[in-house]
């Protein structure tokens, strides 16, 4: 159950590219052990905004608050929050020349500076919570696209974060292996992790959401539980939006 | 591969033109008929110099040339002119190619560094460096430089070549950091690597693959441009090569020898780091 301490505070977040708005005034708040799902048309803005939890992008305006850091020009605090926030990319982005046992400990070798027998057992065991025990000696490009979207998973599991970004995790990955990595990302939900995913599995959000977050043209529009969201949306565009991806 | 487009195409009538000619090609492009070939070129080559010598003369002495690659004598066993040279040419080389590394590494990282300063020094250094002759950048190095700061040829030498070299290095480093995608970048940063480690662990081993080809040729190059420093008189193998000559007058021998001793050395080279980029070639 989600507690009520807030982990994430976004606070009229602007974000330009030169001249283009891609965020307009977002505000957002994730407590503890929330699952969060932003949905929303392509170029709404989504994967701006939780590129911008973890400073992969510069927000332009406004505060962003991530487990008690705020977010500035000081580097050591985006190298504190990185260490607290894993991110899940669409490209999965696995370092192809470390076998997989070497994807998952070289962050906490380096950056945690645990020592290396440490870090491999901890890399075996999210291995195993991401049923791929068997493929740790193996390089990436030797596995499916469902597994190396697992072993990223995995990767930044092992860094022990308190939340985890995903950002469009299936939308690269042939349809039959979806199940396997939205199978790992319930599993990891309820174990109680900090969620923040943009996806469009919509069966997916509506099982672990605890909030639905519907952008469009740089602005939320609507923030709703499921319950709410999939059957009574205030807003027209988002029942339009939805109509649209649950017509098939 | 030649053979499936030979038997997707619709079968032709043996003898037929069509059918000769592809044979004809098939055979051009057979290993032995390429030795062949290559054989013939280098007969045709080394007759047109030995009938020219003959025409004009010349007393070939090939005998007199193994002692200057070494000699046994009542001391024992020697190393000749040549060797020593070789074994200079070499020591120059390595030195200025792994200066020319640190320093082109500096100026490829400054270049990338996204701050103004940076980028600025890195561009006017490879500028001036690159559009300036080798020979030029030597006499530079030698007669301002050296007078300066009291330099002997060798250094000055050294110097020169690691400057000139890690101009064009830094653009090879450059190009191979650029080719790795920034998804990398994105997910060593997004683990809390700082920009070092990122470098370090994740950017420059992999673009290893992609600066070892140009690196092959850059190393190559910089044995063969080392020649130069002849003009200066550190000895190494092209000055060795001209004191011989003027002492012995067997300009051809020494000259073959010489041409010779360098291509055994960058040859040595090439296949090297042909089996280095076996070594690192990974599939993405």
């Amino acid at each position: 159950m989600p507690e009520d301490t807030p982990i994430i505070e976004i606070r009229n977040l602007d974000k330009f590219f030169g001249a283009f708005q891609a965020l307009t005034d977002v505000s957002l708040t994730v407590h503890i052990g929330e699952k969060v799902v932003i949905c929303g048309p392509s170029g709404s803005g989504k994967s701006t905004l939780i590129r911008c939890v973890n400073r992969l992008e510069e927000h332009s305006g406004g505060h962003l608050i991530v487990d008690g850091i705020e977010l500035n020009d000081h580097t050591r605090n985006i190298r504190a929050v990185r260490m607290e926030v894993g991110m899940v990319f669409q490209q999965f982005n696995l370092f192809p020349h470390l076998t997989v046992l070497e994807n998952l400990t070289v962050g906490p070798i380096r950056v945690r500076k645990i020592p290396k027998a440490e870090a491999i057992s901890r890399a075996r065991k999210y291995l195993d919570r991401v049923h791929i025990p068997e493929q740790a000696d193996k390089y990436p490009a030797q596995l499916s696209g469902g597994q190396q979207q697992r072993v990223a998973i995995a990767r930044s599991l092992c860094m022990e974060p308190r939340i985890m970004l995903f950002d469009e995790p299936t939308s690269a990955l042939d349809p039959e292996m979806i199940n396997e990595v939205l199978d790992v990302m319930t599993e990891l939900a309820e174990s109680g992790m900090t969620m923040i995913c943009v996806t469009h599995e919509m069966g997916f959000a509506n099982k672990v959401a605890d909030k639905m977050v519907f952008m469009e043209d740089g602005k939320i529009v609507e923030i709703a539980p499921p319950s709410i969201f999939f059957t009574k949306p205030k807003n027209p565009r988002c029942q339009a939006f939805l109509d649209q991806i649950l017509e098939h | 591969m030649s053979r499936h487009t030979t038997t997707d195409r619709p079968a032709s009538q043996p003898g037929s033109t069509e059918q000769m000619v592809r044979q004809a090609r098939k055979l051009l492009k057979s290993t032995p008929m390429a030795v062949l070939i290559y054989l013939g070129i280098m007969y045709l080559i080394l007759y047109g110099c030995l009938a020219g010598a003959e025409a004009m003369g010349y007393n070939w002495q090939w005998y007199r040339m193994p002692d200057y690659l070494f000699r046994i004598t009542d001391d024992g066993f020697q190393w000749g002119e040549i060797s020593i040279g070789l074994v200079k040419t070499i020591q120059l080389s390595t030195l200025s190619f792994v200066l020319a590394l640190v320093i082109g590494l500096i100026v490829a990282l400054l270049r990338l560094s996204g701050l103004v300063v940076g980028t600025a020094v890195a561009i006017v250094f490879l500028e001036f460096v690159r559009n300036m002759p080798l020979l030029v950048l030597l006499y530079i190095f030698y007669y301002i430089i050296g007078a300066i700061f009291d330099l002997d040829r060798y250094s000055a030498s050294i110097l020169c070549l690691a400057v000139f070299h890690a101009a064009l290095v830094s653009e090879i480093l450059r190009a191979a950091i650029n080719a790795i995608s920034v998804g990398q970048w994105e997910a060593a940063r997004s683990i809390g690597m700082s920009t070092l480690q990122c470098y370090r662990y994740i950017i420059l081993p992999q673009s290893i693959k992609f600066m070892l080809p140009p690196m092959t040729g850059e190393v190559v190059h910089m044995v063969k441009s080392s020649a130069i420093v002849s003009v200066i008189a550190v000895a190494e193998l092209t000055t060795i090569g001209r004191n011989l000559i003027s002492d012995t007058y067997m300009s051809f021998e020494i000259w073959f020898t010489i041409a010779a001793v360098y291509m055994v050395v960058t040859l040595m080279l090439s296949v090297f780091v042909t089996f280095m980029e076996r070594r690192y070639a990974v599939t993405t």
